[in-house]
C-alpha cells in the first residue's frame, strides 16, 4: 500500500469521528457501557472465586497418630504424609498441645480437672493443595504407618468444589451471553453510524472506488472507536472498584469481605478490555459496511 | 465504446424493465436518450454503470463484458466512466476540492497529481474561486459543476449524465448542457438522460427514445420526435 494512500485512510478515519460526532460517541457510549456491565461481572466472579480459594485453603483434615506408634515413627509420619500428592502443608499438634488448645475453646474449664493431655492423641493437621481430591488423599493417610484415625470432612469439601464449578459455570456463561449482546448492541450502533453514510459509501463505489478503499477508513474509525472506549471503560472500571471495595463494603457493614486488589487484575483487564474494543471496532465496522459494498 | 445487444433485464418483482435492447454508442459521440419515466432509461444507465447485470444478452462498455465481469473488476470500469446526477450526489462534509480530488485518490493518483488536475478541471467548469466551500454553501448550477468537475477528473472516455438540470433553473440547465458539448468536442463520449424536450431540440444531436422497454425511434436528426401520452 502506498505511504499517502495509508496516510489517507489514518486522515479519513479521523476526520470521520469528528464530522459525525454525534454517531462516534453513541458508539463509544454503548461499548464502554458493555465493556463496565462485563467487566464489573467478571471482577464478582473473581473475588467469589477467591474467596472460595481461601476457604478451601483453610479446611483441613485431621490425622490421628496411633498411642502404640513409637516416638521415631510418629516423627517419621510428616515425611511419609507430605509425600501424599495434593498434600501441600503438614502440622504437627503434639497431644499437649492439643489439650491446651481445646481448653482455651471453653470458658470454664473445672470440669475437666482430673484430665490431663494423655487422653488426647498426637496429630497431623494435613492441608491440601486441591480440595476435590480430599478423599483419594484421606484414603491414602489412612494408609500410612502408625495413623491410627483420619477425620476428613468430605461434604464441606464436596461442598466447596460443588459451590466454585457453580460460581465459574455460571460467571462464564453469563460473561459469554453479556458479551454476545454486547456485540449485538455494539454491531447496531455501528450499522445505524454506517446506515447515515450509505450515500457516502455509494459515491465512493461510482467514482470506481474498490471496496478495500472504501472499507479502509471505516476500519481505522471503528479500531480509534473501539480502543479509545476500552480505554475509557477501563479507567471508570478502576474508579468503580476502588470506591466499592474501599468506601461502600466498609460503610455498609460488609468489610469483613476481603477484595482482590484492582492492581493484582488491571493487566489482564486491561488486554481484555482493549481486544474486545478492537474486536467489537474493527468487526463491527466490517460487518456494517458489508451489505453497502455489494453494488 | 457502448453496446447493447439484445439486452432483457426483469427484475425479481417480474418488471420487464428492457426488453430486447440493440444500441450502439461509438467513442466522441453525444447523444440524448429520452423516454418517459418507467420507460427503463435508468435500467440502461445502470446496465452501462455495472449496477447491474443484464437478464439477457450482451452489455459491452469500454471492453468490459459488464454480464459476466468479476464484481472485484467492476471500479476499473466505473474509472472509465463519469457519472453526473439529478441530485448531484456530493459528499457534504468535503469540500469542492475534496469532492473532485477524491475520484482521483481511488485511483492510486499521487497527492501532486491531484494538487495538478483537480484545480485544472474546477477551472474548466469555472469554480476555481470556490474550492474551499461545502457543497450546501453553493447553488444548484454549482454544485452540479462539481459533479461534472468530480466526472471529469479522471479522464473518462465516457460520460454519462442522468437527468442533470433536472434540479436546474433553465439558464443554468443551458450552461450545464454547454458544459457537456464543450467536453463532448474535447473527445469525451456523453450520454444524456432527460426529459426536457426544448434543450434536447436546441442542441441538434442524436437523439434515443426509449418506451415500455423498447428503444422506439434512434434519429440523428436531433429532434426529440417522441411524444409522450
Amino acid at each position: 500500500m502506498r505511504r499517502n494512500r495509508i496516510g489517507y485512510f489514518i486522515k479519513e478515519g479521523v476526520e470521520s469521528i469528528f464530522t459525525h460526532g454525534l454517531m462516534s460517541f453513541a458508539s463509544v457510549c454503548v461499548i464502554v457501557a458493555c465493556l463496565i456491565i462485563m467487566g464489573s461481572f467478571s471482577l464478582v466472579a473473581l473475588n467469589i472465586d477467591s474467596i472460595i480459594d481461601t476457604l478451601e485453603s483453610e479446611n483441613q483434615m485431621v490425622a490421628f497418630v496411633s498411642e502404640y506408634a513409637s516416638a521415631e515413627r510418629t516423627a517419621a509420619i510428616s515425611a511419609d504424609l507430605k509425600a501424599i500428592p495434593h498434600v501441600s502443608r503438614v502440622v504437627f499438634v503434639s497431644r499437649e498441645e492439643a489439650w491446651e488448645s481445646f481448653l482455651k475453646t471453653y470458658d470454664n474449664t473445672n470440669m475437666f480437672d482430673g484430665l490431663d493431655a494423655s487422653t488426647l492423641q498426637d496429630r497431623y493437621v494435613i492441608y491440601l493443595d486441591d480440595i476435590s481430591q480430599m478423599e483419594q488423599v484421606r484414603d491414602a493417610v489412612r494408609n500410612v504407618s502408625g495413623i491410627a484415625k483420619v477425620n476428613a470432612h468430605l461434604q464441606i469439601g464436596a461442598g466447596f468444589v460443588k459451590l466454585q464449578r457453580v460460581v465459574t459455570f455460571v460467571s462464564i456463561s453469563l460473561v459469554a451471553i453479556l458479551l454476545v449482546i454486547s456485540m449485538f448492541i455494539m454491531s447496531n450502533t455501528i450499522k445505524i453510524a454506517t446506515f447515515e453514510r450509505r450515500e457516502e459509501i455509494a459515491i465512493m463505489k461510482m467514482v470506481g472506488a474498490t471496496s478495500n478503499f472504501i472499507r479502509w477508513p471505516f476500519v481505522i474509525e471503528g479500531l480509534l472507536i473501539g480502543l479509545f472506549a476500552s480505554l475509557l471503560a477501563f479507567v471508570m472500571q478502576w474508579g468503580i472498584y476502588t470506591l466499592i471495595s474501599n468506601n461502600f463494603l466498609t460503610n455498609t457493614g460488609l468489610s469483613f469481605i476481603v477484595t482482590l486488589p484492582f492492581s493484582a487484575l488491571a493487566v489482564p483487564i486491561l488486554i481484555v478490555f482493549i481486544a474486545i474494543g478492537f474486536l467489537v471496532g474493527v468487526v463491527g465496522s466490517l460487518a456494517a459496511i458489508k451489505n453497502y459494498l455489494k453494488v | 465504446m457502448v453496446q447493447l445487444t439484445e439486452v432483457f433485464k426483469s427484475y425479481d418483482n417480474d418488471t420487464k424493465a428492457l426488453r430486447g435492447v440493440n444500441l450502439k454508442i461509438d467513442d466522441g459521440e453525444f447523444v440524448f436518450l429520452v423516454g418517459p419515466s418507467g420507460s427503463g432509461k435508468t435500467t440502461v444507465i445502470k446496465l452501462i454503470t455495472g449496477e447491474i447485470a443484464p437478464t439477457d444478452g450482451t452489455v459491452m462498455v469500454n471492453g468490459y463484458n459488464v454480464g459476466t465481469m468479476k464484481m472485484s473488476k467492476m471500479p476499473y470500469l466505473r474509472r472509465t466512466i463519469g457519472v453526473i446526477f439529478q441530485d448531484f450526489r456530493l459528499i457534504e462534509d468535503k469540500s469542492v476540492f475534496e469532492n473532485v480530488a477524491f475520484a482521483m485518490r481511488v485511483t492510486g493518483a499521487s497527492n501532486a497529481e491531484i494538487r495538478r488536475r483537480v484545480p485544472y478541471v474546477l477551472e474548466l467548469v469555472g469554480l476555481d474561486n470556490r474550492t474551499k466551500r461545502r457543497p450546501s454553501e453553493l447553488s444548484g448550477g454549482e454544485q452540479q459543476r462539481v459533479a461534472m468537475a468530480r466526472a471529469l477528473v479522471n479522464n473518462p472516455s465516457l460520460i454519462i449524465a442522468d437527468e442533470p438540470t433536472g434540479n436546474l433553473d433553465p439558464a443554468r440547465s443551458l450552461e450545464i448542457m454547454m458544459l457537456l458539448e464543450k467536453i463532448n468536442e474535447l473527445g469525451t463520449t456523453v450520454l444524456v438522460v432527460t426529459h426536457e424536450k426544448e434543450l434536447v431540440n436546441r442542441f441538434s444531436k442524436r437523439v434515443v427514445a426509449i418506451d415500455a422497454g423498447r428503444i422506439i425511434s434512434d434519429g440523428m436528426d436531433g429532434y426529440y420526435t417522441y411524444e409522450t401520452k
